[in-house]
């Protein structure tokens, strides 16, 4: 009994420790990014100044820390807002929604690996709230559920620019789970393996997938196969990025949302904290997606080198703690690829809608698709004889092209416009 | 109406292929995060920035070195060198007024008084700084130059009695102004 307790209590520690205390204030510090770095970017100066108000507390001197405690201060806003149910929608379905996008993001937050092993008081525990053996299907599984909270906040509105919204979101996501799952068949055939964990404890010890300069712990160059299977990885790792901005309604493809067209797009009836929730859906998707991006083609926890054993194995006394300098390091690359969200976000314009579709349908599911065959031929190559190999190249040639040319007859030709 | 016609411009490859333009973009962006950050925009220096992108942050920085000539702040009233208050209540500003923000209540001058051929002067002279829109009519429209257009931007209070600038704050912000025309000085 007293064990089962000690383990129930461990996982709750560790839902509370990655949940709470990782994942959700990362959502308030990338929305400070956003802010600032959008700022800079743009040759502002972003919010600086809300800290802590010392002054009300008799001291001589604010601290303004940068303006760090400005997403705080919003967050405060918007919990005193007023909470406005307009009369024309469908109550139920209405209240249901914001609960449906944020609840999504944040249960993926369980098989996402923050770090290797760490040993505590004698015992070993993974730094993975649930080690499961399927975790990239879990992620696609759980996290497509947040369509429907999108959806139904469109439809239960009553009310047309949300609904525009959510029939958007609805098209764009299904569309892009498509590629999405497709281009990480690569990555999976790579590793013959879909536990999230071991996945990132290969790429620790034979090189990340986009950067494989070390084999056992010790730098080498790649072998020829894993050369070669840089390009199916590189082609899956920009299907899969794009594919994330698509899903987390990031900008260039923030159809459903897009201020310009669609006033706020499916959330312009909400208010206060109901609003506040799809914001924090929206920025722990992209957390998460950062986080799965990062996990499956650019290390994960590793800090790569080989430095990798050395720094899981550094340990005070009996703890063996490196385990949590990996999480430092897995939050550095995070952060890193937030801010390159944030960049992209402020630097490519938005797509039209019928670019979005096309560039899912018949660019990204194509490509995706025949890379997965690129791939397996690749993994395939050694067991293969060298006769059935080019067969297999020119088959691949052949069908690249066909594809390529159905493409581009389909394409409409080019319209007159009329000035 | 003449028809144009137009078509879409051809795209080479490489514009197609999208991702060129793509990472010419994230130089661009980048260029221009690095260089506010080492405050070095474009413009920066004109514009007297703090170091971060071209913007001068407020309570520490001000701008009034800065200020054009023509810069139209706080409408006041002023007094000339021979200490007499040049408004003669004729009232042009108030009607001139489009927010109606002046309120004047003329009073006689004494025939004691060392100007009592003047005849007039304000016994109220009300501009309410919430209705004010800093059009400067007023100070266009006075045929005694008695009224200006300061350069105080700063005008805040916690209250709306506190905003409106009765007589005595007018003059106080108004101050002397020299070199004005003094049609009412005795022939020499």
């Amino acid at each position: 009994m007293p064990e089962l307790l000690i383990s129930l209590a461990i996982i709750v520690v560790k839902i509370v420790a990655f949940t709470f205390l990782v994942v959700l204030p990362l959502v308030p510090i990338s929305v400070y990014f956003e802010r600032r770095f959008s700022a800079i970017i743009q040759d502002r100066v972003g919010p600086n100044r809300v800290g802590l108000p010392l002054t009300l507390f008799g001291a001589k001197k604010d601290f303004h820390l940068f303006g760090l405690f400005q997403p705080m201060a919003d967050g405060l806003k918007l919990f005193l807002k007023e909470d406005f149910t307009p009369d024309h929608v469908n109550k139920a379905f209405y209240w249901l929604a914001p609960a449906l996008t944020v609840v999504p993001a944040l249960i993926t937050v369980c098989v996402v690996p923050f770090g290797p092993d760490v040993t505590l008081f004698g015992h070993t525990e993974k730094l993975v709230i649930a080690d499961i053996d399927v975790g990239p299907l879990f992620i696609f599984a759980i996290s497509s559920l947040t369509v429907y909270g999108i959806t139904l906040a469109g439809w239960s509105s009553n009310s047309k620019f949300p609904f525009i919204g959510g029939v958007r979101s609805t098209a764009q996501m299904i569309s892009y789970e498509i590629c999405l799952g497709l281009s990480v068949i690569p990555v999976i055939l790579y590793y013959g393996d879909l536990n999230l964990n071991n996945i990132v404890q290969e790429q620790a010890t034979n090189g990340w997938l986009l950067l494989p300069f070390w084999t056992n712990n010790e730098l080498s160059l790649p072998s020829l196969q894993t050369t070669l299977f840089l390009i199916p990885a590189f082609i899956a790792f920009i299907i899969f990025t794009v594919s994330i901005f698509a899903e987390t309604n990031r900008m260039p493809f923030d159809l459903p949302e897009c201020e310009t067209e669609l006033v706020g797009g499916y959330h312009t009836e909400y208010s206060s904290m109901k609003f506040a929730m799809f914001f924090m859906g929206e920025y722990a998707a992209m957390v998460i997606g950062s986080a799965l991006i990062i996990t499956l083609f650019l290390g994960g926890w590793s800090f790569g080198f080989g430095l990798d054993e050395a720094i899981a194995n550094f340990s005070i006394g009996d703890f063996q703690i490196g385990g949590f300098i990996h999480v430092g390091i897995f939050l550095g690359k995070l952060l890193t690829f937030i801010l390159f969200f944030i960049l992209v976000r402020w630097t490519v314009p938005r797509f039209r809608y019928d670019q979005l579709m096309k560039l899912g349908w018949v660019i990204f599911f194509e490509a995706a698709l025949i890379n997965v065959f690129l791939a397996a031929l690749i993994i395939a190559a050694p067991e293969l004889t060298a006769v059935i190999t080019t067969v297999g190249l020119i088959l691949l040639a052949v069908v690249t092209a066909a594809v390529i040319w159905v493409a581009k007859v389909s394409e409409p030709p080019a319209k007159i416009l009329r000035a | 109406m003449a028809t144009i016609k137009l078509t879409r411009p051809k795209l080479d490859a490489g514009e197609k292929m999208y991702f060129g333009s793509l990472i010419k973009g994230f130089f661009l962006t980048m260029t221009h995060a690095v260089k506010s950050l080492r405050g070095k925009s474009a413009g920066s220096k004109g514009l007297a920035s703090s170091g971060m992108g071209v913007t001068m942050q407020f309570p520490e920085q001000r701008w009034d070195e800065h200020m054009p000539e023509y810069y139209r702040g706080a409408p006041t009233l002023v007094t000339d060198e021979q200490g007499r208050e040049r408004c003669v209540s004729c009232q042009l500003c108030e009607f001139i007024c489009p927010p109606k923000a002046i309120k004047i209540i003329p009073t006689e001058i004494p025939s004691d008084d060392k100007w009592a051929k003047v005849e007039k002067r304000p016994l109220e002279f009300d501009i309410d700084m919430i209705r004010c829109i800093y059009c400067g009519m007023c100070e266009e429209v006075c045929p005694e130059q008695a009224i200006y257009l300061r350069k105080d931007y700063l005008i805040t209070g916690t209250s709306r009695g506190q905003m409106v600038h009765d007589k005595k704050k007018l003059y106080e912000i108004g101050g002397v102004r020299v070199g004005l025309v003094n049609k009412w000085n005795e022939l020499k």
